[in-house]
Formats: C-alpha cells, structure tokens, sequence
C-alpha cells in the first residue's frame, strides 16, 4: 500500500522530532554534586593570602631591631647589605622624595619605598615565597620582624615600631596615590557564532 | 683468509650505500634498507634539532623561526615561572575554591575531569615579551618567544563557581598556585564567568608540566601570569587582594606620572618569523610570513611593508582565523637585490591598529616597564641578502 504524502510529511517529522530529542544533550543541571566539602581545617592550612585591610594576618609580631638579624642572616646575600645592592631585587630607597618619575627615569630603581603601594604586600609575598631556596620557612614573628625591617628602612615606619595585625595595614605607602587601574575595555569580541 | 685490496674497497662502498652517512644515521638510500619497528611515542627526526630558547633561570622561548602554521608544539610552547617547575603527583593534586562561596569544595583531579568539558584554540603570552635591548643578531625566538598558541582542554570556571555556590556579590577572585613562588594573582570575576578556563590538556595530551601540570588557570587573551599555573586554590572575595605581581611587578608607569594596575589584555601584535635572522636570502621571490595576535579577538588584518614602513600592503590570512588565537599570515614578495626593509603590522576586529615604538614611549616615557609593548618590529634584508633585526632604542 503506498503512503498518502500528508502522513509521510508526518512521519518524518515524527522521526525528526526523536532524532533531536535523542540527540541533544540533557539539560546540564544546575550542581552536578562533584567534590567534597572542604574541611575549615584544610582551608585554613591553604589560606595564607593578606589583604590590603589586614584581612588574613595572623597573630604575631615583630620589630626593625629583630628583623635586621634575619635579614642579615637570611636575606642579605641576595638583596645586599641594606637591602639596596642587589644582586637580586633592590627593596630600599626612597629616592625621588617627589613625584613619580619612573616612566621618565629609565635608571630608578622600584622599591618598596617608592614604588610599593601596600605595605601588607610585604608580609603577603615574604612569608610565601622568600627565602626564594626555602619558601615558607619563616615563621610569621620572623615575618613580621623582616617587614618591620623593610618598612622602617625605607622609612615608612619609626625605628621601635612594633608591627603586627593592627599596624599593618595603618602603614602609608607614598606610592599608592599614582596607582590606577586600565581603562581599556578588557572584554574581548566573542567569536561571531 | 686473505682479503684482497679490491675487496676492501667492494665492502666500504657497499657500506656506504646502505650504511650510515656523514650526516647522521640515514642511509644513503633509504629504500634499500628495512626501516624502524614502531615505536611507543614519537621522536622528531634526529636532523630537526628545534629546541626552546633557555633564557635565564626563570624563562625560555618559543623558537618561531622554526615553526609553521598556528599551534605550539607542546615541548616548544614557551615557560615562565617565579619558583622554578614543580613535580606534582596527579593524584595528591586537590584545588580548593572557597571564600564568598555557598559551599567551599575541595575537587581532585579527576572531579575536575568528570565536568562538563571545553577544547578552545588559544594564544598564551607572558607580559614581557620584548627584548628590548636585542641587537642586530637576535632570532623571531629571542626577540618575542613568550608567545605560543595550543588547543587547551579543561572545564570553565564558570562551571566550577556555579557548583559551589559564589555568591552574588562576589567581584574578585585570587587564584594561587602550587610552586614554590606560591605565585597568586588577582581576577575580575566578569573573566572568570565569561570564558576562563581550569586547563588540564594542551594539544590534546595532559598539560605539560611547565605550564601547569596537573591543571591551571586559563584566561584567554590576558597577560601570561594572570593564568595561574600548579592551580591549588581560589578565594572568591569582593577586592582584589593586591599581590606582589600586581603592584611591585606586572604594572606600567606612564608619562603622565601615574602606573597602570590589572593591566589584563594582551594587545594585538605580529612578528615575521620569516625571512629573519640568522637567514640569508637569494634573490627571487620571498613568502614573507609570520603570526599575528590579539587579545582582543580576531586578527583582522596584517598590513606587510618592504620598504621600511612608507607603503603597506594587506597580507594573506591563513584560515582558520581564530579568536585570541596566532593567525599566519603571509606575502609574497619578489626581492630583485639591494637592502630592504621589511616590516608587519596587526589590525584586529576592534579597530585597534600595532602601535609604532615611537607611540608606545610617548606614552610610556624611556623609563617603561618591559610589560606590554607590542610595538611594529621589522628585520633588515641587507643587499648580501643577510637578514638582521632592525634595532630599537628603547632609552
Ligand atoms: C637566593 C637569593 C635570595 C634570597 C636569599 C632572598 N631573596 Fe628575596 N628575592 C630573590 C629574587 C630572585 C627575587 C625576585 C623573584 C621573582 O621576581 O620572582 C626576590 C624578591 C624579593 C622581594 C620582592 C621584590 C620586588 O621588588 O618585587 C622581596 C620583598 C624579597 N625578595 C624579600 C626577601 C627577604 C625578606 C629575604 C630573606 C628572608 C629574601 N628576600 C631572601 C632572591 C632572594
């Protein structure tokens, strides 16, 4: 028996129709329930990150006197003996007292003085990556004593400045005022479909 | 047994003839002589000697006078790193996302696998990808090997972020990774939902571990350290979290007295690979070709000039041209003798056309950092034929 045209029409779209269903993709769901719950004691372990307010820094603290020994033991053969010979990063000096001539003055240095514009910047990056041969190795009073050491040498605190969580983040760094962010669009064109 | 004279020099022609060569291990004729049995994995054919461009202690490039087409082989793509590679165990790998999240969640590496999946076409390159003091023998490799494009497989972060919860308010997030610099970096959340990616296969084999073994974060179009490598954990917050490679490193002071922060897009580029130094032409004609690269999008154009810079021309692109991808392009060029210069220039999509050397430190002042400058670089074809790169002041 031959088949009318209407009902071929119909079958087929009837075909389709499966096929499509089959074919497409379930809806993705809104949690897919992969991984586990993390533990405060693993997120603790992990978060060592220190924000501009303070947020993350722990209890502890210590002062110029006490982080002039470390530095000379631990730091100064790489940063120099004042922390502005090198040979690796220069980290003192605040050199010019005005302005912020870095784009004109190929030859200055980028210090924590002058160039820094966070001082919780200092314990943030110390404590996870310096000594560059045993990062993670300091505890956080040495830290604590080395950033102390580091601001008060670039004149940013007093000689019997006591750092710790409070003072921190209260430290005025002169840079901070020339920072911006870019303004240029950051999205980019999406592929066209 | 006696050997005559004559059959000596039989056999050492004979040796020659299927025996090994001068050159190397290949036989004179190589249909005369049964060939290798399979092999587990694939070597390069033992003349090809490419290698990477070790720079340093922290660094090597890409040599892209070698290359052909868009994609990095793997073991060429190039490094960059604050602590060195490290050699982690796939299977004590976790990333933990937490912060301003509903449900703060440890996924291993095959959780990441088990997620919905994407493969993209990339460019990835570091931020400071001129040499700026190169003199004239310096290779496309040396002078801006921190560029390299692969198919990168892994699961959006958008995915990741949506099954643990973050929180509607949440704007930043800071991403850390495993190596000993413990390196972190500050990202807009708008990237983060848009197209960033937890990357676990380059090219399709797992990630090389000098890009981030056994997974990374993988930001298409942005400055190379913001895709941070050995990815351990995410904190979802509301401010940026002011890293040092954020503020101290990875920022652009300006003429007007000021320096730029989360300076994220990768602004277009292109770089002829070829002709290029250490090449010495003949005479006739030249394919003069190269890559070109937005951050921003597609490669629109790339205009090529053989006479320093006075005329221009549109190159050929190579299809496909691939969003935030390397595009070939190339031109034909008939160098009948004397010197020349040669020189390329990248529109893409936006508009936003190469700047010269002298726009970029207008702005930027002789002081500029090395971060972000793309400016249009040529090689001189001298009338021996000797290709050098054209130098650059840069103060
Ligand atoms: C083995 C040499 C070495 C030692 C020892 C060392 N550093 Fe460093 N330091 C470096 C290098 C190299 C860098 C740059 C790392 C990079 O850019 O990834 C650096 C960077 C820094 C920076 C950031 C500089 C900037 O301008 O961004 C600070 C701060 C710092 N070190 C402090 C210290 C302190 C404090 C100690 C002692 C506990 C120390 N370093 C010990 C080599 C060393």
């Amino acid at each position: 028996m031959g088949m009318t045209r209407p009902r071929l029409v119909c079958q087929l779209a009837a075909l389709l129709v499966f096929v499509l269903t089959g074919a497409v993709s379930a809806q993705a769901p809104a949690r897919f329930g992969i991984g586990r719950p993390a533990t405060p004691q693993e997120i603790a372990r992990l978060d060592i990150d220190v924000m501009p307010d303070g947020t993350g820094l722990p209890p502890g603290r210590g002062t110029p006197a006490e982080g002039a020994a470390i530095y000379a033991s631990k730091c100064a053969a790489c940063h120099g003996k004042t922390g502005r010979e090198g040979p690796n990063d220069v980290l003192v000096g605040r050199e010019p007292r005005e302005g912020f001539p870095f784009a004109q003055n190929p030859r200055l240095a980028h210090t924590i003085g002058n160039y820094w514009p966070y001082a919780t910047t200092v314990f943030d990056y110390v404590r996870r990556a310096m000594p560059p041969m045993a990062p993670g190795s300091l505890t956080d009073d040495e830290v604590y004593a080395l950033t102390a050491f580091l601001l008060n040498a670039n004149e940013l605190v007093a000689n019997d400045a006591v750092v710790d969580r409070s003072t921190l983040p209260a430290v005025k760094m002169p840079a901070r005022e020339h920072f911006v962010p870019d303004t240029r669009d950051q999205t980019a064109r999406k592929p066209r479909p | 047994m006696k050997v005559s004279r004559r059959d000596l020099l039989a056999g050492a022609a004979g040796a020659v003839a299927v025996g090994a060569t001068a050159r190397g291990q290949a036989p004179a004729d190589p249909s005369k002589v049964r060939g290798k049995p399979p092999r587990a994995t694939g070597q390069r054919a033992s003349a090809e000697k490419v290698q990477r461009i070790v720079r340093g202690a922290t660094s090597s490039g890409t040599p892209h006078q070698d290359l052909m087409g868009i994609i990095t082989p793997s073991d060429l793509h190039f490094e960059r790193h604050h602590g060195g590679v490290p050699d982690i165990d796939p299977a004590a790998y976790s990333l933990l996302i937490h912060g301003m999240v509903d449900r703060p969640t440890v996924f291993t590496l095959a959780d990441l696998k088990r997620f919905p999946s994407v493969s993209r076409i990339h460019f990835l390159e570091c931020s400071g990808n001129l040499g700026r003091t190169a003199g004239p023998k310096t290779t496309p490799g040396q002078l801006a090997g921190l560029t390299s494009t692969s198919e990168w497989t892994g699961v959006p972060l958008a995915t990741l972020l949506t099954e643990v919860g973050a929180q509607a308010s949440a704007t930043w997030l800071l991403a850390e990774g495993t190596d000993a610099a413990v390196l972190t970096r500050s990202v807009p959340m708008s990237k983060a939902l848009d197209d960033a990616l937890i990357a676990y296969g380059q090219n399709g084999e797992p990630i090389r571990p000098e890009q981030g073994y056994p997974a990374r974060l993988f930001l298409p179009g942005w400055e190379g350290n913001t895709s941070v490598k050995w990815l351990r954990r995410i904190e979802v917050s509301d401010k940026p979290f002011m890293t040092r490679e954020e503020t101290s490193k990875y920022t652009e002071p300006f003429a007007n007295g000021t320096s730029r922060m989360f300076s994220f897009r990768m602004d277009a580029r292109s770089l002829i690979t070829y002709p290029a130094y250490p090449v010495t032409l003949e005479h006739g004609w030249v394919e003069i070709n190269g890559i070109a690269w937005s951050g921003a999008g597609k490669i629109q154009r790339v205009d090529v000039s053989t006479d320093g810079g006075k005329t221009w021309s549109a190159a050929r692109l190579q299809e496909p041209v691939l969003s935030l991808a390397h595009t070939r392009f190339r031109h034909l060029w008939n160098w009948t003798g004397g010197e020349a210069v040669i020189m390329s220039r990248a529109v893409d999509e936006t508009g936003y056309v190469q700047p010269t050397r002298a726009a970029l430190l207008e702005q930027r002042g002789p002081g500029t950092t090395g971060y972000h400058l793309n400016p249009i670089t040529g090689w001189i074809v001298q009338a021996s034929g000797a290709v050098i790169y054209k130098e650059e002041a840069w103060g």
